[in-house]
């Protein structure tokens, strides 16, 4: 369940929001008459809830849902889809751009038309909201209901004025951009995930606060289109969770891409003159004023637990964490359960699915699946992308677990090469000695589709054994993780072994 | 293999050396003892550069190149001014809690370029000053002098507070802003840091050797090209500290683990060089298996003059590594020397064979800071770093040393504060 900053007044409804919008929220929409008594009742229908509901109904259990405002969530309305709409333009405007080195001739004249730019992303959200369509939940047998939900007591609720019944609930309400404590930006106005997408024209400046994934996405994106923009980091890298080497590579590449990189940086002040934003920032002692058009925030996300007056559920809660599980994802409420953004700390959209489904298993049927046992890939989606699965090699030192890693730097894979995207590499961690994944990080354009094997390895048990006999298609950029498993048996030719083989071969 | 030219390596090491050594007296300050950063004009001095020619100072007199007399004089002005600085931590200070600014006056010893308090710069200055301390150690009343000021300076160290309540040791402070919000994170050049603070009979680490972990808990072992190695990028991580340690032999519990030592690994790290200039994946001008040194060094800036590869960033001085960059096809012809001790015959044959293609990184005897065969000008000269950076100048003076005597080691291995710093450190076995 999101609860947004007012749209812009600026935006304009097209065709495809208007199909979004019928098929998220319609504005006729009447909720049905409450059942005497449901099975699961899910509160917010993002990721989470729109997995829940349709994975319980599918299984024939009685379910409703609760959103208080657009279905399909942050995902669908403003988060992956949308950003991942305009990521994909701005690459091929960095392609232009960039036309020399392929060979080709870069256009003369590189017009950016940002209005068509967020069309084409509006057209994607709205043949992407037909899944999560409200059509469609009411054909597979949920009870949809828009308004804000409240506890009554730890086994009813109400939504618009009707009282549901629950044998087991669900709060799957997501996550909202929090808001950094810098003196005059609220008066300034800021631009978050929420309303960025909105925008009908590119500012010429641009500051993007905070170097997280959705800051660092969208800074490299924007000043593709042409803003000139400036991104601020109060840490010393980029992505502070990712490894050391991937955030350098991913500041070597804003730099390239023209972004102005101000690591080890804070926001300090912004105020308003002569119709510009004028942000006050300071660096080890060091102060600057940057003069922008709009300020775009990525500071962190904070969990949606308000309003739902869930001490009166008996739900344990806390305003920075969000709802507290256990687990098996069962909150101090034996009867409810919680999903996604509002109760996890890894906050994707693929997580929010994967916990979603976790609960069916566990409220409906008496399950013990663990949160604890996923496998949980992520990826940044600037270019080149940033994903990783599993264990850092620090994580794994700091639980006395020797690490071992096998790396590819992405310009011995040929069809890197051949590509023109070498930058970037492939980390396969294994216990040392052994050829048990641990995790790994893989820092590439395509980085995305191909950490999706190393976690497939992880979750079967394959290790880079059975890896390196995996005949990988050529040439692939995947190829980099076959080449760590080579790379892996090759150290298992000891002295001691080469000796025998001689011995043997003679 | 590169034709050697007539001299032999002893020779060439020996003009080199003596070179290197030379900027130490062409650069300091006789006053204050402080050496220039490097010798563009204006230069502030580096502590971290006072640091190597301290430890500089002993095989010059050790080879005749310096009188003894001369040697004392020098340190004993470098530490009497060391030891009356303005340790108040105010921001045109010398210093703070026994660390020293990073840059300083090369007149007046104050601060210069609003630079950090570094930790790290600090400890190579003491690790010069413990070395001076063990070589001059006749009963002489100068160097009776000089020994009580390098104890007295090296125990005033307040190491606990450059944790600044974290448990590693914080890289930097400034009086504008406190502490650096950044620890060290990853391999580097800190381990002559760390033992020097574990050391410290007054005011070691708190954690004792837990913080020492907990920085190593950041080391990544990798398989790269091939080889094994504790991986850092950039060639000066796998040399400084071992200006003055010898590691060869002595393992930490990392290094157990492994079965390999710092030393090893730092041959490593000169193969994993070699591997990458060969396969030279940005396709610069001049890069093979004798021609690399990706380190900290100075390099060309944009906007470039005479140059048609304008297009091309260039990244100025930067801590340039192998194998994810930065790299803009800058080398440091003195970063395959500082290896010598490590691997003799690549870091030779690299030498030599930079000298023959590309003759004009040197000068003055001296190997200039970098050169970028990339860029070239209309009449076909390759790019050199104008000038001469001392601590390029210093890691050669006192590599060469260690690979000719290793009297530097050897003076350190007597060194009780360094040997407590490695024990508490968990380094055991070997000499130690």
């Amino acid at each position: 369940m999101t609860q947004r900053n007012p749209p812009d007044p600026t935006a304009t409804q097209d065709a495809g929001d208007i199909e979004r919008l019928a098929n998220v929220h319609p504005a006729r929409w009447r909720n049905p008459t409450p059942a005497d008594h449901y099975a699961l009742v899910v509160i917010g229908a993002g990721t989470a809830g729109l997995v829940a509901a349709h994975a319980a109904a599918a299984l024939g259990a009685k379910v409703a849902l609760i959103e208080r405002n657009l279905l399909g969530g942050d995902c669908l309305n403003v988060g992956c889809v949308p950003s991942k709409a305009i990521i994909r333009t701005s690459h091929l405007y960095a392609d232009m751009r960039d036309a020399g080195q392929y060979g080709a001739q870069t256009p003369a004249d590189i017009r950016v038309d940002f209005a068509a730019v967020m069309q084409r992303m509006r057209g994607i959200r709205a043949r992407i909201s037909r899944v999560d369509s409200v059509q469609r939940l009411v054909a597979a047998g949920v009870d949809v209901f828009f308004g804000q939900a409240r506890f009554g007591a730890s086994d009813w609720l109400t939504v618009d004025g009707a009282k549901l019944r629950f044998r087991k609930a669900l709060i799957a309400t997501g996550a909202r951009p929090d808001t950094p404590a810098i003196p005059g930006l609220v008066e300034a106005g800021f631009l978050t995930n929420e309303n960025v997408f909105d925008l009908t024209e590119l500012p010429r400046r641009l500051l993007v606060i905070g170097g997280g994934p959705l800051g660092c996405e969208l800074a490299q994106a924007f000043c593709r289109f042409g803003a000139q923009t400036t991104i601020a980091q109060r840490w010393p890298l980029f992505l502070p969770r990712e490894e050391r080497d991937a955030a350098q590579l991913l500041s070597d590449a804003f730099v390239r891409d023209g972004i102005e990189v101000r690591l080890n940086t804070t926001a300090v002040n912004v105020r308003v003159a002569g119709g510009q934003k004028l942000v006050d920032l300071v660096s080890e002692g060091h102060e600057s004023t940057v003069a922008v058009d709009a300020i775009l925030t990525g500071t962190g996300r904070v969990p949606n637990v308000d309003g739902l007056d869930l001490e009166i559920a008996g739900v344990e809660y806390d305003t920075t964490t969000g709802v507290r599980v256990d687990d098996f994802l069962r909150t101090s409420n034996p009867r409810i359960y919680a999903a996604g953004d509002a109760c996890l700390q890894d906050k994707f959209t693929h997580t929010a699915d994967a916990s979603a489904r976790i609960v069916v298993q566990n409220a409906l049927f008496l399950g013990r699946q663990r949160l604890s046992a996923l496998t949980i890939p992520w990826c940044t989606y600037t270019d080149p992308a940033i994903a990783h699965v599993g264990l850092y090699v620090r994580q794994a030192r700091e639980r006395g677990i020797p690490v071992k890693t096998f790396t590819v730097p992405m310009h011995e894979v040929d069809r890197a090469i051949a590509d023109s995207e070498e930058a970037g590499f492939v980390k396969i961690h294994v216990r040392e000695r052994t050829d048990r994944i641990l995790g790994a990080t893989v820092v590439a354009r395509h980085a995305g589709e191909m950490i999706n094997e190393i976690s497939l390895a992880m979750v079967a048990g394959i290790g880079l054994r059975t890896l390196a006999r995996v005949i990988h298609a050529y040439p692939t950029q995947a190829e980099g993780i076959k080449k760590a498993a080579d790379a892996y048996n090759r150290t298992r030719l000891t002295p001691a072994v080469r000796s025998l083989l001689r011995r043997w071969l003679r | 293999m590169t034709p050697r030219s007539p001299l032999s390596d002893e020779a060439l090491l020996d003009q080199l050396q003596r070179a290197a050594f030379g900027y130490f007296l062409e650069a300091v300050n006789p006053a204050n003892g402080l050496v220039a950063d490097n010798s563009r004009a204006n230069s502030p001095a580096s502590i971290a550069v006072v640091g190597f020619a301290l430890s500089s100072y002993p095989l010059a007199v050790e080879r005749g190149w310096l009188g003894r007399d001369e040697a004392v004089r020098l340190i004993l002005a470098t530490l009497r001014f060391f030891h009356d600085s303005d340790q108040s931590g105010r921001a045109d200070a010398t210093g703070f809690k026994g660390f020293y600014y990073h840059f300083l006056d090369i007149g007046t010893g104050k601060r210069a370029w609003r630079s950090e308090l570094s930790m790290i710069d600090t400890a190579l200055l003491v690790a010069g000053m413990l070395t001076a301390g063990r070589y001059f150690a006749a009963a002489s009343a100068d160097e009776t002098e000089l020994r009580a000021i390098v104890e007295a300076l090296y125990l005033r160290i307040d190491w606990q507070w450059s944790q600044g309540g974290a448990e590693t040791i914080r890289m930097g402070w400034k009086p504008e802003c406190g502490f650096l919000h950044y620890g060290w994170d990853g391999y580097s050049e800190a381990i002559v840091l760390y033992v020097l603070a574990l050391g410290s009979p007054t005011h070691p680490l708190k954690g004792d050797c837990g913080c020492y972990h907990a920085w190593t808990a950041t080391y990544q072992w990798e398989n790269l090209y091939g080889h094994d190695f504790l991986y850092a990028g950039p060639l000066f991580v796998h040399q400084f500290s071992h200006a003055w340690i010898d590691f060869r032999g002595i393992q930490d519990r990392f290094m157990r683990e492994k079965r390999c030592d710092y030393f090893e690994n730092s041959r490593r790290a000169t193969e994993v060089q070699r591997e990458y200039a060969r396969r030279n994946p940005q396709r610069f001008t001049g890069y093979d298996e004798n021609c690399w040194g990706l380190t900290a060094c100075d390099g060309p800036s944009n906007p470039l003059p005479q140059s048609a590869h304008t297009a091309r960033r260039l990244f100025g001085y930067a801590a340039r590594g192998v194998p994810y960059g930065p790299d803009d096809g800058t080398l440091a012809g003195w970063a395959p020397l500082a290896s010598l001790p490590f691997a003799p015959d690549r870091a030779l044959c690299a030498l030599r064979t930079m000298l023959q293609r590309y003759p004009q990184m040197r000068s003055d005897g001296r190997l200039s800071s970098s050169f970028n065969p990339t860029l070239n000008d209309a009449s076909g000269d390759v790019w050199v770093s104008p000038g001469h950076f001392g601590l390029d100048q210093g890691i050669v003076a006192v590599m060469i040393e260690n690979h000719r005597s290793g009297l530097i080691w050897r003076l350190m291995r007597d060194c009780a504060h360094v040997a407590t710093g490695l024990r508490r450190a968990g380094f055991r076995g070997g000499w130690l």
